[in-house]
């Protein structure tokens, strides 16, 4: 039913060794996993309360009661991790899902319906394109004020135009083909069309998509939250960690180590998921 | 060359547009703070006379309409307006922060070119190890963000070598081999995400143009293969990596706001962090202000300069 001949699949990565994308989704799936099931049950694993303080305990190194060692104010490293891990995860998936909410309608009503309706959407979109990420969400948060709900807000409206335009090139596709005319031409209102055959043959790209922005929303929640400008303490987050410990970073580097090496993980696993992804649902290469 | 003309001359007269849009986001910000910017501005113990005399002075006071008008006026004659906590006048403020901006943005562009281009030559020819290599930076560079790195530099060249500076600043004019001292990790920081994706441009730059058959036509007649990269590849797959510079231009001004917080560096991006921390309006749009001008002009020169690498950019075609 489906379009008869696909082109050739066209990797983004010409020229770099091939894998299997399954031992992409595999791994990222793991990773994303793990890190979930930790964030999700950060009450019953953490060692200690993230936010006690214990003066005996200040820069104390990593022992087997405090894995990770503990920070300035003696709290554990380890606890704090495993909550800020939930901040960190909370904010960036839920930016991400919101921008996916907005994004793929529009995109869908651009692609679909073209003329004024594309241009109109597509050119408003265009005027958060044309300035940097992270200025966007600094400009945004200087003017509702830092948090974590208004960076979770700021990383949703910087990618909408990037997810709202892939969705918009997916349905230009789909739209094509003989099926979705044939369906029009029984008699099938716009909306069915769109809902029954446009929308969920157009998904795979916009999904894919949505996984590495997540690796992007992460970062960009940490530097964020270092700036402090994300999440605000004493709430944990993992960059806010990394801007605690940089005045003691010498004595006790792995107050900074570890969280960290924490959002590098976390980042590789939406990484590889969303390589993985992209060579199942995106082989033509729609989402670059 | 007419076209060619016409086209810097329609995206010439594209920038004012972007300048307005922009222009306008920046005037926005100190309208549109919850509540009263004036009193989240000043604190709560400011009199209500001190509350309007800066109210005036803003000119929040007028008409939307005409508020915009005095200010991107006053902008157009140089005016920048001054801060509100060191009452210094924003325009000599900005003259002392700006080098350090480009300073910082300039030589880390620079690094990630020479090492990003080379290496995605290399790695879009090379054989299967340089491939693997080359994969392995380009995943580390874009999946460790770019301010644990630096603490990560920081604790390696400045904590266990102890054989650069960890954080601070000296202007170059001063002493430029203690400026550069400072500048090296950070430079390192910013350089080597960029690095990775320029590397993975050109390496799918030059590896896509090397599958056209007049590259096989070139090997056929016996031209060496390093002719055939730089005097051939390079040259067809220059337009997408100067793009994607371009593009990387304003993730580096994005990243210098974190970086240079970080290494206490006293560029723009720090000016606007400190700014919001201490709600001081006026600077924050200034910094904003700067920031985005850079790179809308960024932008358009790599627009001019990828009609002049691929000439049928300018008929509306191009690669």
């Amino acid at each position: 039913m489906t379009s008869t001949a696909n082109p050739p699949a066209k990797s983004l990565e010409v020229g770099a060794p091939r894998r299997a994308p399954s031992r992409f989704i595999l791994l990222g799936s793991l990773i994303l996993a793990f890190l979930a099931l930790v964030a999700i049950a950060a009450p019953l694993i953490a060692p200690h309360d993230p936010e006690s303080v214990d003066v005996h305990r200040v820069l104390g190194a990593p022992d087997l009661q405090h894995p990770f060692g503990s920070d300035v104010l003696g709290r554990d490293v380890a606890s704090r991790i495993i909550y800020g891990l939930r901040a960190s995860l909370l904010v960036s998936v839920s930016a991400v899902l919101a921008s996916l909410i907005l994004a793929v309608p529009l995109g869908l009503l651009a692609g679909y319906f073209g003329r004024w309706v594309d241009s109109t959407i597509s050119r408003t979109l265009d005027l958060i394109l044309v300035f940097p990420a992270m200025l966007l969400a600094v400009t945004f948060i200087a003017i509702l004020g830092p948090g974590s709900v208004i960076a979770a807000l700021a990383i949703a409206v910087i990618y909408l135009p990037i997810l709202a335009r892939v969705m918009r090139t997916s349905t230009l596709i789909v739209a094509r083909n003989d099926y979705v005319a044939g369906s029009r031409a029984r008699g099938a209102s716009h909306l069915r069309v769109l809902v029954t055959h446009v929308a969920p043959n157009a998904f795979g790209p916009v999904i894919v998509q949505a996984s590495v922005l997540s690796a992007f929303a992460l970062q960009l929640e940490a530097g964020l939250s270092f700036l402090g400008l994300g999440t605000q303490p004493p709430t944990p987050s993992l960059g806010g960690m990394l801007a605690d410990g940089r005045e003691v970073l010498i004595q006790a580097p792995w107050v900074e180590i570890f969280p960290g090496l924490v959002i590098v993980i976390a980042v590789l696993g939406f990484t590889f998921l969303g390589e993985g992804l992209r060579r199942i649902f995106d082989p033509r290469g729609v989402g670059e | 060359m007419s076209r060619q003309l016409g086209f810097i001359l329609r995206r010439l007269l594209l920038t004012i547009p972007m300048l307005f849009v922009m222009s306008v986001v920046v005037f926005l910000i100190i309208r549109l703070v919850p509540g009263d910017p004036v009193r989240t501005m000043l604190g709560f113990r400011a009199t209500d006379a001190n509350v309007a005399e800066l109210r005036h002075r803003l000119g929040l006071d007028q008409s939307l309409l005409d508020q915009y008008l005095g200010w991107a006026g006053a902008l157009l004659r140089g005016d920048l307006g001054k801060d509100i906590v060191s009452h210094a006048p924003l325009a000599q403020l900005l003259a002392q922060r700006l080098p350090v901006t480009f300073e910082l943005t300039g030589l880390s562009m620079l690094l990630a070119v020479l090492v990003g281009v080379p290496l995605g030559v290399r790695a879009a020819t090379g054989g299967r190890w340089v491939k693997r290599l080359t994969e392995a930076f380009v995943i580390f560079g874009i999946s460790v963000p770019d301010f644990w790195l630096g603490i990560m530099l920081v604790l390696i060249f400045a904590g266990t070598l102890v054989i650069l500076p960890p954080s601070g600043y000296v202007p170059f004019a001063t002493d430029p081999v203690g400026n550069l001292r400072y500048m090296v990790l950070p430079v390192l920081t910013l350089a080597t995400g960029e690095a990775a994706y320029i590397l993975r441009t050109t390496r799918g730059a030059v590896g896509s143009v090397m599958n056209r058959p007049f590259i096989t036509f070139l090997r056929a007649k016996g031209i060496g293969t390093r002719r055939i990269i730089f005097g051939h590849a390079l040259r067809n797959a220059g337009p997408s990596i100067v793009t994607v510079i371009g593009i990387q231009v304003g993730v580096l001004l994005g990243g210098a706001i974190i970086i240079e917080t970080m290494f206490a560096l006293p560029g723009v991006g720090r000016l606007v962090v400190t700014g919001i921390n201490q709600r001081n309006y006026p600077t924050v749009q200034v910094g904003i202000l700067a920031i985005a001008t850079i790179f809308i002009v960024v932008s358009l020169i790599t627009d001019l300069i990828v009609a002049w690498l691929d000439p049928r950019v300018a008929d509306g075609g191009g690669t």
